[in-house]
């Protein structure tokens, strides 16, 4: 198949569009504009429905809206404006509803900056919004796995009746790099029954709702939730190991660092040193037990988390997969800053000399 | 035996749960009258608010989405675009529209969308226990006013079928209420032609209903309804704010 | 092999443009690209870059602190990122906005009257061709067969009276370096 060149933003739209994204709504915000810009123009043209809505809020409670009448529906936004969703995202969660979420990530808190940062690791995979759930978040490192991801995230969003993030970074988002659009493994999905469509017959009403008023129900439905993220938790891992069957230092990283230290990889290995990389691709569900096996094998040494964050995020997951197995230091750069090549080898280096 | 009167088939058999003397269950009855007789109980999709009326879900015999507060606009965005075929309403009251979702419902006038709005205005929050709403009278008493609204602190409360009417892609807006037989014919009225004009495609159409809170007013039913007439109208006047054809698209 | 390119200038200079039509003819020609803008507010009139790898493997970062060639269109662009080329690097420079020299003793300077030569064949527009010929014959990563066929899928129907300019532009490029 044809290699073609897409802009991050532009190939995760029309990524979506392949997908049988039925709706979008969006609001502007750098580094993700181009997706509201490219669904505006190209979701008439397939028949499909384009909202520019007046605010973050408003977008994912109209996916709330068009995903409870049974439609395909996605929202996307950097950072700040992914805040302002929490609210609908947990009672799209509540209701389970399916619907992709879309964050090209850029440097907070607040305003922060627009360049490229990790730190919503913890609002993606904690849930984020009130009450206990979780969203799966699948996180790409390239252009090629965004456009992968957002594909099969509206399978997955539909399988189990649950939001699905797609956790990118401004890098991703505004990079161009070669793709192939190859058929993405669609899934056996179930009727969406509970769809409020109108009745057209149907003896009862269908209600899309996250109210449950009484404490015995509100917590049986938890237990259901719970349930099914099991479920999701023992389906839907995913990992990638790299040079990990003799490496001394593991690199810890997702995303835009992942692929940085590949290239950080590559020099250390010309150099000599046993290094590899254990890279998340879903961060929620997290594999924390390949993780917990890999700190357990004898030639690994340690760990080296590398986010773009300032003290890590990510960490926390890694620390209590690890389990005290092993050491594990850290790298990261905040509010926009990349961690370099350099850098990276440097740390790792230097890690491994401390350990000896 | 003949029957003269039965309970409407766009109501469900669930037991209201709100206060007596509340408008909140005749309103219900008229929307579903309005939807019975327009034959589109099989079609609606109605979205519900947080507020009082937070169960409606429970009382409309059609399929019915339950929104974040103040969102129900945004909710009702989503579904009429992707079913622009399908009738669909929202029922909120003035905390859910006038304060926490002014934005949504705005935007959704602005947009033209092709939803109708009731809009149940009693002066206060009721489900949180009576504080004080955007629509709240000057010198009403609230638990967030206790010594009674005023403009220095709180502004001038919000006419939102007014503010609303400025909109073009509103083309129905009008303010009814139910506190005797003849508002009541009215009242459903509207309603049934905020429907209708929806059902022609024309744009947004609004109903705002003023409502008793006896509960939370501190009065007996009658009371209640006397205190509507007597405060609540002359501020919030009844009667067709706005009525027109679909606007037509103009770039000046 | 791998090229790690930056290119600055101004905002509609067409800097993101040479890279594009870098990493578009490295992919005809099968190498592994990466194109990555900066973005914010310089391109609201300052200056905008963009970093492009053209590589023999996959590309791990596509973003880098050294560089192995520079194409520098203004001023602030070679005050800005002289410094970050690698020693024995290439630092391109479009001469007619450029007035400084390279300080570097230890890189290659090429200097490119873009401006002058896309007057010369007949539109300001095309100085981006001539910059591209430039770092073409100089670097020899990309053949110049790949260019010109890519020129002729940029233009196409009414626009391919275009194409006999950029064509002419390019090699005018290629002609500045010895």
């Amino acid at each position: 198949m044809e290699k073609e060149l897409w802009k991050g933003n532009e190939a995760i739209a029309e990524a979506a569009i392949r997908a049988g994204c039925d709706c979008f709504f969006g609001y502007p915000i750098t580094p993700q504009s181009e997706v509201p810009e490219y669904m505006s123009l190209h979701m008439p043209e397939h028949g499909k429905v384009f909202v520019q809505s007046e605010s973050e809020v408003a977008a994912i409670n109209m996916v709330y809206g068009a995903a409870g009448a049974g439609m395909r529906a996605m929202t996307s936004s950097s950072s700040p404006g992914v805040s302002l969703k929490q609210e609908g995202i947990t009672y799209i969660a509540g209701a389970e509803l399916p619907c992709v979420i879309v964050n090209c990530m850029r440097g907070g808190p607040g305003l922060g900056t627009i360049q490229p940062a990790q730190g919503d690791y913890f609002q993606a995979t904690r849930g984020g919004g009130n009450g206990d759930y979780r969203t799966v978040v699948l996180a790409p490192s390239n252009v090629q796995e965004a456009v992968d991801f957002v594909q099969e995230a509206f399978d997955i969003a539909d399988q189990y009746r649950n939001p699905v993030v797609v956790l990118a970074d401004g890098l991703i988002g505004q990079m161009m790099e070669p793709i192939v659009w190859h058929e993405v493994p669609k899934r056996k999905l179930p009727p969406k029954d509970w769809a409020t469509t109108g009745k057209h017959g149907r003896d009862h009403t269908n209600v899309v709702n996250s109210l449950y008023i009484d404490p015995a129900e509100c917590d049986d439905h938890n237990h259901h939730l719970d349930a099914k993220y099991a479920e999701i938790t023992k389906n839907e891992v995913r990992f990638e190991e790299r040079d990990c069957d003799d490496a001394e230092l593991v690199f810890t990283a997702y995303g835009t660092p992942a692929r940085i230290a590949i290239t950080a990889i590559e020099q250390l290995r010309e150099e000599g040193y046993k290094v590899g990389l254990f890279r998340p691709i879903t961060l929620w569900p997290f594999p924390e037990k390949p993780l917990h096996e890999l700190a357990a094998a004898g030639h690994v040494k340690q760990f080296l988390d590398v986010e773009m964050s300032s003290s890590g995020q990510m960490i926390d997951d890694i620390r209590l997969a690890v389990e005290g197995q092993k050491p594990i230091s850290f790298l990261g750069h905040a509010g926009g800053v990349m961690p370099t090549v350099e850098e990276m080898v440097e740390a790792a280096k230097k890690a491994l000399k401390e350990a000896k | 035996m003949a029957i003269v009167y039965q309970k409407s088939a766009g109501l469900t058999d669930k037991e209201l749960h709100y206060c007596p003397g509340c408008n909140h269950g005749i309103i219900h009855k008229l929307v579903a009258e309005v939807m019975d007789e327009l034959g589109i109980l099989d079609t609606t999709i109605g979205v519900c608010p947080v507020g009082c009326s937070v169960f409606a879900y429970n009382y409309f015999n059609c399929d019915m989405q339950e929104a974040a507060h103040g969102r129900a606009p945004a909710v009702a965005t989503g579904i009429k675009r992707t079913h622009p075929n399908s009738p669909v309403f929202t029922y909120q009251g003035d905390g859910d529209l006038a304060s926490i979702g002014c934005a949504e419902i705005t935007h959704a006038a602005m947009r033209g969308e092709k939803f109708t709005t009731i809009f149940v205005n009693n002066a206060i929050y009721g489900m949180t226990g009576g504080q004080m709403a955007p629509t709240t009278l000057i010198g009403q008493k609230a638990t967030t006013c206790p010594l009674g609204r005023t403009k220095e602190q709180a502004g001038m409360p919000i006419r939102m079928a007014e503010m609303l009417s400025t909109l073009d892609g509103c083309v129905y807006a009008e303010r009814v209420c139910v506190t005797d037989i003849p508002h009541l014919n009215k009242a459903k009225a509207a309603i049934k032609k905020a429907f209708q004009k929806q059902l022609a495609g024309e744009g947004f159409t609004f109903v705002e209903v003023l409502s008793t809170c006896p509960t939370n007013w501190g009065m007996t039913p009658l009371k209640a309804k006397e205190w509507l007439t007597d405060n609540m109208i002359p501020y919030y006047p009844l009667g067709c704010i706005k009525d027109i054809d679909a606007p037509k698209a103009e770039v000046k | 092999m791998k090229k790690e390119i930056i290119i600055s200038g101004f905002g509609g200079q067409g800097g993101l443009a040479i890279g594009k039509n870098l990493v578009e003819a490295g992919m005809a020609e099968g190498l592994e690209v990466t194109w990555a803008p900066s973005y914010g507010p310089e391109m609201r009139g300052g200056t905008a870059n963009c970093s492009v790898v053209l590589s023999d493997k996959p590309v791990g970062s596509p973003v880098f602190a050294r560089y192995t060639e520079l194409i520098a269109l203004n001023e602030p662009s070679l005050v800005k990122f002289e410094a970050g080329v690698v020693p024995g690097g290439t630092v391109f420079i479009n001469s007619d906005v450029v007035t400084d020299k390279v300080s570097r003793p230890d890189l290659k300077a090429v200097y490119v009257p873009c401006s002058t030569i896309a007057e010369e064949v007949g539109n300001p527009k095309v100085s981006n061709m001539v910059m591209l010929g430039a770092y073409v014959a100089e670097t020899k990563i990309l053949k110049p067969e790949t260019i010109e066929s890519m020129i002729h899928s940029m233009f196409t129907g009414r626009k391919a009276k275009f194409v006999p300019l950029n064509i002419d532009a390019f090699h005018r490029g290629m002609e500045c370096v010895k």
